[in-house]
């Protein structure tokens, strides 16, 4: 063994726990009790590098686009084309731009879960999945309301039904309309990601674990690393597919409030 | 005299248990899919958001138990 995989081996905590999800603080001038930690650093760095990035990519806007413009235009025009209009109809496009800053705003958040030296994405902590949770079932609740103005309590909640069955369909409705979609909204975000880490650190822990406890088990190590090379591929496909699940949920919620009645 | 003993957590055993349910309800929903595009490959377009709508619905059940399973790990035991 290496001396600096003795180092790396010998205090390797396993297996690895919800508080490997608080990081410390990472102010250059210490304190370690410190607000900003290195998930802030990312939500800032996410925040800002999609605005330089469209802001660029637009700046002079040309008949044959180069390559950024073509990026920028393929993500709004996916977005646009095959979430907004696709579920909501003609009227989706002006839900466009909002669907797709969520899109990209979630893509890039979880994307840090995958890039080398942060490997961690912020949506890992409930709190940034509750609030665009949030934002979406207001919104949808809003534009219920807006269009319909109080008849939308009977186009959400009262289902084409005999009236017997009434009493047990509309206490579900309310449930799993205003109550069940933003939590399983933010649930689902959160973990997924939280699952993802923890996949990672499962499987390089682990290798570092089982080095550390037998020599002879070092091949193993080995393959248990390897394993972690095919999950961060994996944990790419789920991070998105997990932007474009929101999306198309947040959509589809809102044609759902858009929609004439039963 | 016990027999066997279960030392740790026996999350692990619950979350497997969890997981058949929505593990089924993954695999019908792709299996509907994949049978609905190869019966009528025109329409694979049409069903696809309703596919990835079917699959989130149903796997939250199973990520709902990963998130359970910490949230009650300092729960006391009865």
């Amino acid at each position: 063994m290496t001396g600096q995989t003795a180092v790396l081996a010998a205090d390797v905590p396993f297996p690895p726990s919800v508080g490997d999800f608080y990081l410390p603080s990472i102010v250059p001038w210490g304190g370690h009790d410190s607000w900003f930690t290195k998930i802030t650093l990312m939500l800032w760095l996410s925040v800002a590098i999609l605005i330089i990035f469209f802001l660029v990519a637009y700046r002079k806007p040309q008949l044959v686009p180069d390559k950024k413009q073509w990026l920028a235009e393929s993500i709004y025009g996916f977005v646009r084309n095959n979430i907004a209009v696709e579920m909501i109809g003609k009227e989706g496009v002006r839900f466009a731009p909002y669907l797709a800053t969520l899109f990209s705003f979630i893509f890039m958040m979880n994307l840090w879960g995958i890039i080398p030296f942060f490997q961690i994405s912020p949506n890992s902590h409930i709190a940034f999945p509750i609030i665009l949770a949030l934002i979406s079932w207001v919104m949808f609740i809003y534009l219920g309301f807006k269009k319909h103005g109080i008849g939308y309590l009977k186009i959400a909640l009262v289902p084409p039904a005999p009236w017997f069955i009434l009493p047990i369909l509309v206490p579900i409705e309310f449930f799993s309309n205003f109550i069940v979609r933003p939590f399983s909204l933010a649930i689902r975000l959160f973990a997924n990601m939280f699952a993802g880490h923890m996949l990672l650190l499962v499987f390089t822990l682990g290798g570092f674990a089982m080095i550390n406890a037998n020599l002879w088990l070092a091949p193993v190590s080995v393959l248990s690393w390897l394993m972690t090379i095919a999950l961060t591929f994996l944990d790419f496909a789920i991070i998105a597919l997990q932007a474009y699940v929101f999306t198309v949920l947040t959509a589809s919620y809102i044609q759902g409030s858009l929609a004439e009645g039963h | 005299m016990p027999l066997a003993e279960v030392v740790g957590s026996t999350a692990a055993i619950g979350y497997g248990l969890a997981a058949i349910g929505p593990g089924v309800g993954v695999g019908l929903v792709f299996a509907a899919y994949i049978q609905s595009t190869a019966r009528q490959p025109e329409a694979a377009r049409i069903t696809q958001p309703f596919l990835w709508i079917g699959f989130a619905v149903v796997e939250v059940l199973a990520l709902l138990g990963i998130a359970f399973g910490f949230i009650w790990a300092g729960a006391p035991v009865g």
